[in-house]
């Protein structure tokens, strides 16, 4: 690799497997030279994960979009009153994934809801515990560590026993990664004041690794975080997985401000900070083993070239994605497995179907 | 040192790539070596800048006798979505213009239509030069050149001669496809002709016309004839330097011919950014590479900025051609826009004319 002077020390520890630093992370968001991180993220993926890109054949099921929290950077959740608002019912859930079943290679579920306010936490328990009755053959993945904190507050249990429940009667084989945004409490204070805070969402990941269940982690950036609130943010992480090893892959996602309050003083990330911000996630999660190129928010283009930024998992073909594209998402709303695989074959990598613990399912060699 | 290790060094230290080279190199697929040794050839051609410019697209008609399969512009006369501008409508299309602030370049591009005789394409360049006198008149692809000679029975020569008395500037690079007649058969096979279009590129050099150049890719072409496509154009470079900057156009397959014939379908963005880096390299003696936002969308026209793009094209008003052919980008981006897709990719933005001049802005 060709660093430029200013960064040869920083290529040096990426070279020899040294962790990089809080000032390094720095240095490389303020670098302008975008093929050559790309390329040192590139580094550190092929030796880390080889050629291997996985992506998973599930369906997305928000069982509902009435949300006490109404955080300033979500355009999904509604009071119970607005137009469009909706809360399914065991029917309707099943209805979603039986449509989805059409697909004879689905394979799992990734289940994220809102906060309803009247909802119990066996309101949601039993409607997951449905679908996993029902369709035993996929696996589930769901519920945020701000949902799991939510069960918690609301049943009066503890987040060990709220997930174990989860586990037991709804199947649960892995959490989702979201609701982790900036992992800062002056951030959350502005953003999201109403549901997790940075300590909670941690300890139900903590939680979470110490029962043996696997866990995702994200970061939403570009709004009001800074670049050291960014680095602090993967630092946190980073320690995190230090002491556990639970987390499976991390997940950038860029705001979307189209159609969230806060979009209307926030313009929306350019490509290079989208790039940039993956292959530094790449370079200081030394000791996470995937990050993904989540289409649905960087657009199918961008993901594409995400695999040369650090990525090595392009999520899945995602029936019914809803969040993102309440925010205004231009991606489709699903893939075909087809295009999956042609677009990470375009890339000259080997595409791999997963289960939601990165188990691979098939592979196309 | 083994082929590919060769044609890394010569890419990163600019020098010439043969077709082997480029071919080893390409088939290597490390889309950030490609990158980052397309960016050191843009930097070494046009430095930190990045241009852009306020133009115009008019596109005279859609009714077209070349029929070509590679198409979703075209339609047959006599069909209802068929459209042809005549005096009056240019001339509002002009009134409009006359308002744009700092408007320097006049597009026109068209179908080839059956019955209009040269005349009338001569005379639109007329009255663009009329109404506009400071705006560069780029108008007429060698396809369309090279129709007009066969209508009026006259030589290349001749046309260009005339058009350029009319007020026409400078020629766009379109209707190159892919310069190998075994393509052109299956794509395009009435209209120009590989040697034609090449013809009509030199003459114009000639004549002291400046031109554009391009190239269609993702639909029936081999690699190799891609390659062979820019070393031809590399060698025509060599001998005239008229071209000016070079365009990719990937292949939009939906609503053609083409596309439903051979299954085709878009080929991805990494390999759009490969051939934008790769083109950089192979075509080393060209000074621009547009990254053209309505075929790349927006975001990936930017990123192209790291991969040897140094102009970002136009805020173009409306386009036609390629949204017939399912492209789902706007029809129009403005100055700001563009402006700041530039600096954020860290890049200094320029507002350009056609002859790749510095536009001072006015107030």
């Amino acid at each position: 690799m060709l660093a430029r002077k200013e960064y040869e020390e920083i290529e040096r520890k990426v070279l020899c497997e040294e962790r990089l630093s809080r000032e390094d992370g720095l240095r490389l968001f303020a670098c302008p030279d975008l093929s050559w991180l790309g390329a040192l993220a590139d580094y550190v993926r092929r030796k880390k994960c080889g050629d291997i890109v996985y992506y998973n054949v599930n369906c997305h099921v928000n069982l509902t979009n009435i949300c006490t929290s109404r955080c300033k950077f979500c355009a999904f959740g509604r009071d119970a009153e607005d137009r469009g608002a909706y809360a399914m019912e065991e029917a309707d859930a099943i209805h979603v994934v039986e449509d989805a079943m059409r697909d004879p290679d689905l394979a799992g579920l990734h289940v994220v809801s809102g906060l309803h306010p009247n909802w119990s936490f066996e309101d949601y328990l039993s409607r997951v515990e449905t679908l996993h009755r029902r369709f035993p053959k996929l696996y589930i993945k769901g519920f945020t560590g701000v949902e799991i904190t939510h069960f918690a507050k609301i049943s009066g249990k503890s987040v060990e026993e709220v997930l174990r429940l989860l586990m037991e009667r709804g199947g649960l084989e892995a959490i989702a990664g979201g609701g982790a945004e900036i992992l800062s409490d002056r951030v959350r204070g502005e953003l999201c004041p109403n549901k997790a805070t940075a300590a909670e969402w941690l300890e139900v990941h903590r939680t979470a690794h110490r029962l043996g269940l696997r866990s995702n982690a994200s970061m939403l950036y570009g709004h009001i975080e800074t670049m050291g609130e960014r680095i602090d943010h993967l630092l946190t992480l980073r320690k995190l997985q230090d002491e556990t090893g639970g987390f499976q892959t991390f997940i950038c996602f860029p705001f979307l401000p189209a159609n969230s309050e806060l979009g209307k003083t926030v313009k929306q990330t350019s490509m290079f900070d989208d790039l940039k911000t993956m292959a530094i996630s790449r370079l200081m999660l030394d000791n996470f083993q995937n990050i993904k190129a989540y289409w649905v928010m960087l657009t199918v283009p961008v993901a594409q070239v995400a695999l040369s930024f650090g990525a090595n998992d392009i999520d899945g073909t995602v029936h019914k994605e809803t969040i993102l594209h309440d925010a205004g998402a231009t991606s489709p709303r699903a893939l075909s497995e087809d295009r999956i695989i042609r677009i990470i074959r375009e890339a000259g990598r080997i595409p791999a179907a997963c289960d939601c613990n990165f188990n691979i399912i098939r592979k196309y060699a | 040192m083994t082929e590919l290790e060769s044609a890394r060094k010569k890419a990163m230290e600019g020098e010439r790539l043969s077709l082997s080279d480029a071919m080893a190199l390409y088939d290597d697929n490390d889309l950030l070596f490609l990158a980052e040794a397309a960016r050191r050839a843009k930097e070494r051609a046009s430095g930190w800048r990045v241009f852009y410019t306020v133009n115009r697209h008019i596109n005279l008609t859609n009714i077209c006798s070349s029929n070509c399969p590679l198409c979703a512009f075209q339609v047959e006369e006599g069909d209802r979505r068929g459209f042809l501008l005549e005096t009056e409508d240019i001339d509002r299309i002009l009134e409009d213009a006359k308002n744009v602030k700092n408007l320097t370049e006049v597009h026109i591009v068209s179908a080839l239509h059956p019955e209009r005789p040269f005349s009338y394409y001569r005379d639109v360049v007329r009255q663009v030069k009329a109404a506009l006198p400071q705006v560069d008149v780029k108008a007429f692809t060698p396809v369309e050149i090279v129709n007009f000679a066969k209508l009026e029975g006259r030589p290349i020569r001749a046309i260009l001669e005339e058009l350029q008395q009319a007020g026409l500037d400078s020629l766009p690079g379109g209707g190159a496809e892919i310069l190998s007649d075994r393509v052109r058969e299956i794509i395009c096979p009435k209209k120009a002709t590989t040697a034609e279009w090449l013809e009509t590129m030199k003459m114009a050099h000639a004549l002291g016309i400046r031109t554009n150049a391009s190239m269609m890719y993702g639909h029936v072409e081999t690699v190799q004839e891609r390659l062979e496509h820019l070393i031809t154009l590399r060698e025509l470079q060599d001998e005239t330097g008229g071209f000016q900057a070079f365009m990719l156009f990937p292949f939009h397959p939906a609503h053609t011919k083409l596309g439903e014939e051979y299954h085709l379908r878009r080929v991805g963005s990494w390999e759009d950014l490969k051939m934008l880096a790769l083109s950089r390299l192979v075509l080393d003696n060209v000074a621009h590479f547009k990254a053209f936002w309505v075929m790349l969308t927006a975001p990936i026209a930017q990123l192209a900025l790291g991969f040897g793009a140094d102009d970002l094209d136009g805020t173009i008003g409306e386009e036609k051609i390629i949204h017939a052919a399912g492209a789902k980008t706007g029809t129009g981006i403005t100055k700001e826009t563009l402006k700041r897709m530039i600096r954020e990719a860290g890049y200094e933005p320029i507002e350009r004319d056609t002859f790749y001049q510095e536009i001072r802005e006015e107030g």
